[in-house]
């Protein structure tokens, strides 16, 4: 076994709703108590539904922004403000949306320099172009793309271009938030097997955020599965898709779309809505939704518990 | 007689550099009670040919056809008057983006109830009445409240059903669904997708469904239509299709499924759409075709016969209902 790259324990986020001039302030509990450990090589995969905290999760890993609560271990250094400078380098972020990550007023290969220019300020002029070309190959885009504005280019080519621009400082931890949820299905494939091949190369770790449950059964080797904030259940990729513990991980799984017009499966109808992470129900929050809830669920809130498939629900099955 | 009869309609727009071709040659007949889907990659021209057919495209577009009738009216020389009679009644849709198709300075109460005053001429009363039961019939709660709420003030699921009650408000014979599940969460989809399939049930109103979506279409059409750079490619039923696609694109596409892989590489489809400005001359597929050769490249493919899902190829695959490549 490895040494996990990434350790992150109870990080909580927390965002101030003003209330306005005579309403309160309220709190928005964005993410709570998320633990989990990434290894070298591996791809851990966040899904949930819009509002679950996926992103929250991912704007914390990438220190964008402080979280109010919890701690995370990167490669062997806690990140704190003191160590942001240093570890910023390792972690990397590629957006969702490579129509808007990408600056419109700058070529191809100032975009894949820029990160250098600013982390590494006594690197060379030749030597930034040197790497900038060297990765334009290792993403698969050709030379002659370097001095090209990102409107000439295609989304997936676009997307590339942004997994080259996180991979220039040379990162231990890839955070991809949503990679191939903005690209059509032909061009999908070729940025998951781009993804699949840097990963073998490099020995990078994955944090692959999705709603897309198929994507996710294709790439992740652990998932964690988040409701209203909290992991729900966390547990091998194998062990989630066979064998779901949650009842919203199973009502997830069931609503999902199955390219298989001969399957006809029953669905588990849930009803209602996502309830607004500014009110979150007390005790379970899943539990106006479940079909299974009873009175102990809608007082007292389940604990992530079990090694290694963790369950938070009174009920698992 | 069909209820939607469309033989050889092409869109053209006219753009700053040249005209550009965003459907070309779409032909469809529906009957009452029909579930079909068109599925296609963004600039594949779906979405077009249907605002085409509602008259909804900007000045900037020249829409041709050889017959272009619904329920008995040709569309393509009807006065705008008469149009709209049409659209919004007996005709609807369904738009992609909840949150940016309402107008938001209106409550969705008044949007709703616009459709019913103009289309039906109810009166006060009535149209109050009718609101909050389509508003019951498509699962929105709280009804009576929500009809004075503004769209920003609901969630995009909500908002959607919003759209599809005033889609169905005046009864329509056919429903245009486009994308109508993209913008939103799974279990959400799956909640709108039942409520569409189970409405069609009730009135048995034709329903088309725009999407992308393999998975959707698996679960919902009966037959699908596969398009491609404003062409269509393939038309079969639902499991033939997934079972024994004959067009190549077809074939690629269901391959390129994560949830189809065997191997940690999926198979995929090399290049991208052809835009304005390198549309091949023979098949528009065939620069990223892995079975083109010289004919393709230069001769344009005659269109299959429907033992061959109509498949616009010179070499459609499966045809003897062999294994799949």
């Amino acid at each position: 076994m490895t040494e996990p790259v990434l350790i992150a324990e109870n990080l909580t986020q927390e965002y101030v709703l003003k209330g306005g001039l005579f309403g309160q302030d309220r709190i928005v509990r964005a993410l709570t108590g998320a633990s989990f450990s990434l290894e070298a090589g591996k791809t851990l995969a966040v899904v949930g539904e819009s509002g679950c905290g996926k992103s929250t999760l991912a704007r914390c890993i990438t220190m964008i922004e402080e979280p109010v609560a919890g701690s995370f271990v990167l490669d062997g250094t806690k990140a704190g403000p003191d160590t942001h400078d240093k570890l910023r380098t390792t972690v990397q972020i590629v957006f969702q949306d490579p129509y808007g990550s990408l600056n419109p007023r700058q070529r191809c290969g100032q975009i894949l320099e820029e990160p250098l220019v600013i982390n590494r300020p006594e690197m060379s002029a030749e030597e930034r172009t040197r790497r900038a070309r060297e990765m334009l190959e290792l993403v698969g885009l050709r030379p002659e793309h370097f001095d090209r504005y990102p409107h000439m280019f295609s989304g997936g080519q676009r997307q590339r271009i942004a997994v080259g621009r996180a991979l220039m400082l040379e990162p231990k931890v890839l955070v991809l938030d949503e990679p191939v949820s903005a690209l059509d299905l032909s061009i999908q494939s070729q940025i998951l097997n781009l993804l699949v091949d840097l990963q073998e190369r490099l020995g990078l770790a994955y944090l692959f955020i999705s709603h897309d449950l198929s994507v996710v059964k294709h790439v992740a080797d652990d998932v964690i599965v988040m409701y209203l904030g909290r992991p729900v259940e966390v547990g091998s990729k194998e062990a989630i898709f066979s064998h779901q513990r949650h009842p919203y991980t199973k009502a997830l799984l069931s609503a999902t779309p199955i390219a298989d017009p001969t399957l006809r499966k029953e669905r588990i109808k849930l009803v209602g809505e996502l309830p607004s992470p500014v009110n979150i129900p007390p005790g379970c929050p899943f539990s106006p939704r479940c079909w299974k809830a009873t009175d102990k669920c809608r007082t007292e809130r389940p604990e992530l518990e079990g090694q290694p498939h963790a369950v938070a629900c009174h009920f698992p099955e | 007689m069909a209820l939607l009869e469309v033989r050889n309609l092409s869109v053209d727009f006219a753009t700053t550099s040249g005209t550009f071709r965003a459907v070309d040659g779409f032909d469809l007949t529906l009957d009452k009670g029909d579930i079909t889907a068109v599925v296609g990659e963004s600039g594949s021209g779906k979405s077009v040919a249907f605002l085409a057919m509602m008259g909804l495209l900007p000045w900037t577009a020249t829409i041709t056809s050889d017959q272009l009738t619904f329920d008995g009216n040709d569309l393509r020389g009807i006065s705008p008057r008469k149009r709209r009679q049409i659209i919004g009644k007996d005709m609807s849709m369904i738009f992609q983006e909840p949150m940016t198709s309402l107008n938001p300075c209106y409550t969705v109460g008044f949007q709703i109830k616009e459709a019913l005053r103009i289309h039906l001429g109810m009166d006060r009363k009535e149209r109050h009445a009718r609101a909050i039961e389509l508003f019951e019939q498509v699962g929105i709660p709280a009804p009576e409240t929500r009809l004075s709420a503004f769209p920003h003030q609901m969630s995009g699921g909500m908002n959607q059903r919003v759209m599809i009650a005033m889609a169905i408000a005046c009864k329509p014979k056919l429903l245009i669904a486009d994308e109508p599940t993209t913008a939103l969460d799974v279990t959400i989809q799956a909640q709108i997708l039942e409520l569409l399939t189970s409405l069609q049930e009730e009135t048995g109103m034709a329903l088309v469904l725009i999407t992308h979506d393999m998975g959707v279409v698996a679960e919902t059409a009966e037959r699908v239509s596969v398009q491609y750079a404003g062409q269509k490619v393939e038309m079969q039923d639902v499991r033939s299709l997934f079972a024994t696609p004959h067009h190549p694109y077809t074939a690629a596409l269901l391959a390129a499924l994560p949830e189809r892989a065997t191997t940690k590489h999926l198979p995929t489809i090399p290049g991208v759409v052809p835009g304005q400005f390198d549309r091949p001359a023979g098949c528009l597929f065939s620069p990223r075709c892995a079975h083109a050769d010289e004919r393709c490249r230069t001769v344009a493919p005659p269109v299959g016969g429907p033992e061959l899902g109509f498949a616009r190829c010179h070499y459609p695959l499966n045809v003897a209902q062999e294994e799949s490549v």
